[in-house]
């Protein structure tokens, strides 16, 4: 029997920040090879990363960033992972697969190499159902489907912008709590797939995410971190706040769960604490904000979304830290890059 | 089930329209109710609620002193988990109802208290502690819970998939409860589990009736309004053939019509803060059923009254 083509083979970029090496990718190779990667390079642009031969890539590093987006190259952090996000941006594809390069192939419990990328394909291809929860998880799975009770005029569902893997081995725990817990590993394999419902927030985990960018791409900026900034590791947070407030209002959907990956390396805990500390403080005060934003009937793209939250993040963040200010600026900057770089196209 | 539940006091009560004597195996401690029970404590109350059918548990409930219920359809067996053991379900729901609820923020690894699992990077600390579990929803393997229509399409569809998670379902936001597998705090939530909402032609077989799923989402925005949490996962039970789902067919899809109105509702009825106990919530949200609900169907208006009912007769029996 032949093998089926690698599903939306030329759909889906494979977005990778790295600052030290991409030797993680050989285990992967089965799974991405057939795929197209963008290798965003953090860190010194001078140093040479090597991509494993055979795989079909483009590299970006600071210079490059700097080149191609003049003066608004601001909004992409340095120094962070956060730098993936210039990735999104310059992807000519439908679909975004996005991982990190100390996630390696993890095995389900019947010791079989899980393909990440493929779940997360079947994922973004069939609805999701943020209006009334599923007890039986994703519907649309193989051998499940709508509980008694579901109504039927929300069995459709809406479509799937933003897949959420989840990670087994090192857990993506907080500082302090890698602190108090430096030996605890994930290793409960939770096979189920299900929507974020409406209304409700999540951490998005930015390790092992896929996304549909022509449905919320926009909104997948990773904010300003690392170099120069008062806060690290909150990139991907900051996002996922973002495009759930922004998935409720336009009637998408956020799936989290499969596929696990395997989580090799847990950063130092010391570190991490430097970076996340002020966040952990600021987190009380952005979570309410965003619980309690809502967006306006005329913001009828994700652009418009984007921009009209980043006016409120000024307005009722800015008295936070001024660094809110800072960034709703570069909120707008990425905008007017992004489109810049991706005109709509002509119906 | 017997090493399962021979250790608690069981409650057992018979459906009024089940004739003949009931035949159980020895060795439990229980109390058995039958027609003539409830016909002596519900009294005058006996008009507008019913005990038929599924509902015969809810006097069940209503007799208890303890603190925690849990209940499960008499068509279900323990089941057993990926590993091939057999799950102790009443442990599950305790630890379910004794363990905090997270229910204002998802966390991604479910429950962040069972063992090997914590809040993860991004949860704000303020929430960590959590909130009282006032409900907790199990799952089923084998026969799982769907209507007639999904069964009749896909009669072959087991499930067989054991998720091995416990998750809180996030405020505000709405679920179908199946009463096949349910345990919650009777002192919190108690009198919100609550027989009001009854098909013309309610069967005796899960997929021609909705009545549970109307109480749990009774409970649910008692739970949201009280601050307590709801969850749903863990444990499973496995359960057997019983009924033709066709046949079921057959009779007017009734209830799933209903729901196309009752889940809206559902969402969007808010409470006042002067409800500050689970019998408050309910009568505003009986005031509120017959309002907004009571027009669109009879048996709308009908679930309304039998609330009301039931909170009086609630409060009655409590008192003596």
């Amino acid at each position: 029997m032949a093998a089926a083509a690698p599903p939306l083979k030329d759909e889906l970029d494979i977005v990778i920040p790295t600052i030290r090496n991409l030797d993680f990718l050989e285990m992967w190779r089965p799974f991405f090879q057939p795929y197209h990667l963008i290798i965003v390079q953090d860190g010194d642009p001078s140093k040479t990363i090597k991509v494993p031969d055979g795989f079909d890539y483009e590299l970006y590093n600071r210079d490059d960033i700097n080149k191609i987006l003049g003066p608004r190259s601001s909004c992409i952090s340095f120094k962070d992972s956060a730098c993936r996000c210039f990735g999104y941006m310059v992807s000519k594809k439908k679909y975004i697969f996005t991982i990190d390069d100390d996630c390696f192939v993890a095995n389900d419990p019947s010791g079989k190499q899980i393909n990440a990328l493929e779940q997360h394909i079947k994922n973004l291809l069939c609805p999701s159902t943020p209006l009334f929860f599923n007890t039986l998880y994703d519907p649309f799975r193989e051998g499940a489907d709508f509980v008694r009770g579901y109504p039927f005029s929300l069995r459709e569902g809406v479509p799937t912008a933003v897949s959420h893997g989840l990670w087994l081995n090192i857990p993506d725990y907080d500082a302090p709590t890698q602190l108090v817990k430096p030996r605890e590993r994930n290793s409960r394999y939770v096979d189920a797939v299900l929507t974020i419902p409406k209304g409700t927030l999540f951490p998005m985990c930015g390790m092992n995410l896929a996304f549909d960018r022509d449905l919320i791409g926009p909104a997948m900026y990773f904010g300003l971190m690392g170099d120069g900034q008062p806060i690290g590791r909150y990139d991907d947070m900051w996002a996922g706040w973002c495009i759930k407030v922004i998935c409720d209002h336009l009637g998408l959907g956020v799936k989290t769960g499969l596929p696990y990956i395997w989580h090799s390396k847990a950063s130092n805990p010391f570190v991490n604490l430097k970076k996340e500390y002020k966040g952990i403080f600021w987190q009380e005060e952005i979570i309410p904000f965003f619980q309690s934003a809502t967006l306006s009937k005329d913001s009828t793209t994700v652009q418009k979304c984007y921009l009209e939250l980043s006016k409120q993040v000024e307005e009722k963040l800015g008295k936070v830290d001024p660094y809110f200010v800072k960034l709703a600026d570069a909120m707008e900057t990425w905008i007017q890059a992004w489109d810049e770089l991706n005109p709509t196209k002509a119906n | 089930m017997e090493t399962i539940f021979s250790r608690f006091h069981l409650i057992i009560v018979q459906d009024p329209d089940l004739k003949g004597e009931l035949k159980i195996p020895e060795g439990f401690n229980l109390n058995l109710y039958t027609k003539s029970d409830i016909d002596k404590v519900v009294g005058s109350s006996s008009n507008a609620i019913s005990f038929s059918g599924y509902s015969c548990r809810y006097f069940g409930y209503l007799m208890s002193r303890k603190k925690y219920i849990i209940s499960i359809d008499d068509d279900c067996i323990p089941a057993k988990n990926s590993n091939g053991e057999p799950i102790d379900a009443i442990s599950q729901h305790i630890i379910n109802l004794t363990t905090p609820a997270t229910p204002f923020f998802f966390n991604t690894l479910y429950d962040p208290f069972c063992e090997g699992a914590d809040f993860v990077r991004g949860y704000p600390f303020s929430l960590r502690s959590g909130v009282e579990c006032g409900l907790s929803c199990g799952l089923w393997l084998n026969l799982a819970d769907y209507d007639a229509p999904t069964e009749s399409l896909k009669p072959d569809l087991k499930n067989s998939r054991y998720v091995d998670a416990v998750l809180t379902v996030p405020a505000r936001t709405m679920l179908p409860v199946s009463g096949i597998n349910i345990s919650f705090n009777n002192e919190l939530v108690g009198p919100a589990l609550l027989p009001a909402f009854r098909l013309a032609k309610e069967g005796k077989v899960r997929w021609e009736t909705v009545e549970d799923i109307w109480t749990g989402m009774c409970v649910k925005v008692v739970c949201d309004h009280l601050r307590l949490g709801v969850e749903s996962g863990l444990p499973y039970v496995w359960r057997q053939e019983r009924g033709n789902a066709v046949e079921s067919l057959k009779k007017e899809w009734e209830g799933v019509k209903l729901m196309e109105d009752v889940v809206p509702f559902f969402q969007s009825v808010r409470l006042s803060e002067s409800a500050v106990t689970a019998e408050d919530c309910v009568v505003e949200i009986a005031s509120s059923v017959k309002e907004h609900l009571g027009p669109l169907n009879p048996t709308f208006a009908h679930s309304a009254e039998t609330m009301v009912e039931w909170i009086k007769l609630w409060k009655r029996v409590r008192a003596n």
